[in-house]
């Protein structure tokens, strides 16, 4: 059976473990009429022209794991943040690990979706949020119909959460290949701050393909900082699609490292609904094989006097493919925007390929925005002052690759999440150079 | 230690150096000089083994081994160093994490362990107090929005971590103002012995007050047309270059 009808046959089944009744399951029947006349997306159609999804679909994918599987934390710890004490969200095959969680509800939300979705306080608010800025496109709509698991997190207002967020989904390989649906809720009220991580890890070569969904609202002054770590093995897949919606004075911040995976889409959304608002977009990808990773954003400036900053830099090496397509809209109102946006490449090795498009539909007259795109190898004189010191030409050409990402690392709030990265980098471009980056 | 016979360079096709003859030996300091496009700069990315330029004719030898088919990072492992007049921007990699994986793969490829942290803290200090270099400054991402002369003082840094037999200095003097040509000429002195030796490449006499050469070599259109002592760069220094064009041309 082709993908597409088991997901929609299993969705009869899923009806019958869920509480039908409710106005979130009006959606998810609302969503998978969507799926059903959409279908996947095919390169036929404009945003999806560059990233293929039709080998991925041959698989024979789980829609539900048949079995509830355990971890011990030792087999996993290295897939944690764990210098430092974080708040845990786990999911083990999309079933939550209440062994290697650390929730609460002390004065905040940090918990489980389907806890807000099921008990009767939290009705008001779910159904206040949920589902309110995912775009109602084919992929999220079937994450909609099937939306049961993820993390909630409330944050009521003047609340600066002091631990980040740890939201870690693992898949273990009972299952031949598995297909995961997560759906996270993220409510951040006025003046009030959070960091979150969020992470997918394929403990196997199972193929996995992760199709999830998160929605971000962010009040008045609120503060959130999203880091996605994408370093996940060569058969599993992940399409990330992620809305933020801010009201004034907000600032949101979205860092994507995109170390790994057979196939990585990143569907990231922005609206800006208020002014004074900043939002930042930033990546760096580091990709060999058959790798590839797209990128599509899209800031929605929709009121004067906000800024948004997009930096994107890609290092693709052997038969790598990169997408970028970075689009922002400046609605006529929206006078007196700063919008940036520079995406940045490195091309390895010849067969190595980027796709990178800006699209900007600006519609105000009053607007700075500036785009650049490049496209480029490493520079021979760079190489040669390098050389010229006695490193090696890999070391030396990692050493460029780092200086060249640098700039996206920067800005990463949390210091022992900024040594990580360094340290994935550097295992990602095979060198020891002497030091920790 | 360095010998150049009959060396000819050339970069797509053209032809740069055209029949360099040079000899240096341990224990000396030799200056070459010349005006602006006659070839210097070239002969010491050649010595140091750029790539891009194809040796069309002549040897060079390096304490009697060739140094045709060495890579840049093999000639470095020997013991040449070249002092780059536009060194490169590295952001997010600091002078100490520079300085260590330098010194660190130059051992590797001796088959040596890596410097204990300590030994290497060590060393760091006794040689940014040599050319009075802020601690501050060796936390700094490598030569990134380091002005001119913080540039060239950190090129000194660097070979005086590495202790080169041969350090080619070109232009170090460029963009210097003269407290830091002092200090920079200063640490240059103090790194010299009989052991090792230094190659000046510059376009002013000033730094040679410093640095005093014990030959001066004159660079042009691609050839060494004149050698003397020390004198000479005072002679060029009052006559300009325009004479020993003139002395070429008859």
């Amino acid at each position: 059976m082709e993908l597409k009808d088991k997901l929609i046959s299993s969705f009869l089944a899923f009806e019958n473990h869920v509480d039908v009744d409710s106005k979130i399951h009006d959606i998810r029947s609302e969503a998978i009429k969507t799926f059903e006349q959409e279908g996947f997306p095919t390169k036929k159609v404009e945003a999806w022209k560059y990233t293929s999804l039709n080998a991925l679909l041959k698989t024979d994918f789980s829609v539900f794991p048949k079995q509830e599987n355990a971890l011990e934390f030792s087999e996993v710890k290295k897939y944690f943040l764990h210098d430092i004490d974080t708040y845990k969200i786990v999911f083990i095959d999309g079933k939550y690990s209440s062994y290697l969680s650390q929730t609460t509800h002390d004065g905040m939300d940090i918990c489980l979706m389907s806890a807000a979705l099921n008990k009767p306080k939290y009705r008001v608010i779910v159904e206040n949020y949920f589902n309110k800025i995912a775009e109602k496109d084919s992929l999220s709509s079937l994450n909609t119909a099937f939306a049961k698991e993820g993390a909630y997190i409330h944050i009521p207002r003047n609340k600066m959460v002091e631990k980040p967020i740890q939201i870690i989904h693992f898949s273990t390989g009972n299952e031949s290949a598995l297909m995961l649906q997560p759906r996270n809720l993220i409510i951040v009220d006025e003046n009030s701050h959070v960091q979150i991580i969020e992470r997918h890890q394929s403990l196997t070569d199972n193929p996995v393909l992760t199709n999830s969904v998160t929605e971000i609202f962010t009040a008045k002054r609120g503060i959130v900082d999203y880091y996605k770590i994408q370093n996940d093995n060569e058969n599993a897949s992940l399409i990330d699609n992620t809305f933020i919606n801010q009201k004034q004075e907000s600032i949101a911040s979205v860092h994507t490292f995109s170390f790994g995976g057979k196939l990585t889409r990143n569907n990231l959304n922005f609206y800006q609904n208020g002014e004074r608002i900043d939002s930042t977009l930033k990546g760096i990808t580091i990709i060999g094989n058959k790798q590839h990773v797209d990128h599509s954003t899209l800031v929605h400036h929709k009121q004067p006097n906000c800024e948004s900053h997009q930096d994107y830099k890609g290092i693709f090496a052997e038969s790598a493919t990169g997408v970028f397509n970075g689009k922002v809209v400046v609605d006529k109102i929206a006078q007196k925007i700063n919008a940036y946006q520079a995406n940045n490449n490195i091309l390895v090795d010849d067969k190595a390929t980027i796709n990178t498009k800006p699209q900007l539909e600006i519609f105000a007259d009053d607007v700075k925005c500036s785009h650049g795109c490049t496209v480029g190898q490493l520079d021979d004189d760079a190489l040669f002052y390098l050389k010229t010191r006695g490193i090696h030409e890999k070391e030396a050409k990692a050493l460029l690759m780092y200086a060249f990402a640098n700039n996206v690392l920067a800005s990463v709030k949390i210091p022992e999440l900024k040594q990580r990265i360094n340290k994935l980098i550097a295992n990602k471009l095979g060198v020891n150079i002497g030091f920790n980056l | 230690m360095l010998k150049i016979k009959d060396l000819h360079a050339s970069v797509d096709d053209k032809s740069i150096l055209k029949g360099i003859n040079l000899e240096v030996n341990a224990g000396e300091v030799h200056a070459i000089m010349g005006p602006n496009g006659s070839g210097k700069s070239t002969l010491a990315t050649v010595i140091a083994g750029k790539e891009d330029y194809e040796i069309e004719k002549g040897e060079i030898e390096f304490e009697g081994e060739d140094l045709h088919e060495l890579a840049p990072e093999e000639r470095a492992h020997k013991g040449i160093f070249l002092s780059f007049q536009y060194p490169v921007e590295i952001p997010g990699v600091s002078v100490t994490n520079f300085m260590k994986t330098a010194i660190n793969e130059t051992r590797k490829a001796k088959g040596l362990e890596e410097m204990p942290a300590n030994e290497m803290l060590k060393l760091i200090r006794e040689k940014s107090e040599l050319l009075e270099i802020d601690r501050k400054f060796l936390s700094r991402s490598l030569n990134e929005g380091f002005s001119g002369g913080e540039k060239k003082r950190n090129e000194i840094f660097q070979m005086a971590m590495l202790e080169p037999k041969l350090a080619i200095l070109d232009e170090t003097d460029s963009g210097l103002d003269i407290d830091a040509l002092r200090i920079v000429a200063n640490g240059v002195n103090k790194l010299k012995n009989k052991d090792n030796a230094v190659i000046v490449i510059t376009h002013y006499q000033r730094l040679l007050d410093y640095i005093v050469p014990d030959f001066v070599h004159v660079l042009y259109n691609g050839k060494i047309v004149k050698s003397g002592t020390k004198e000479l760069a005072h002679e060029l220094e009052e006559k300009g270059y325009d004479w020993i064009k003139e002395e070429v041309l008859q």
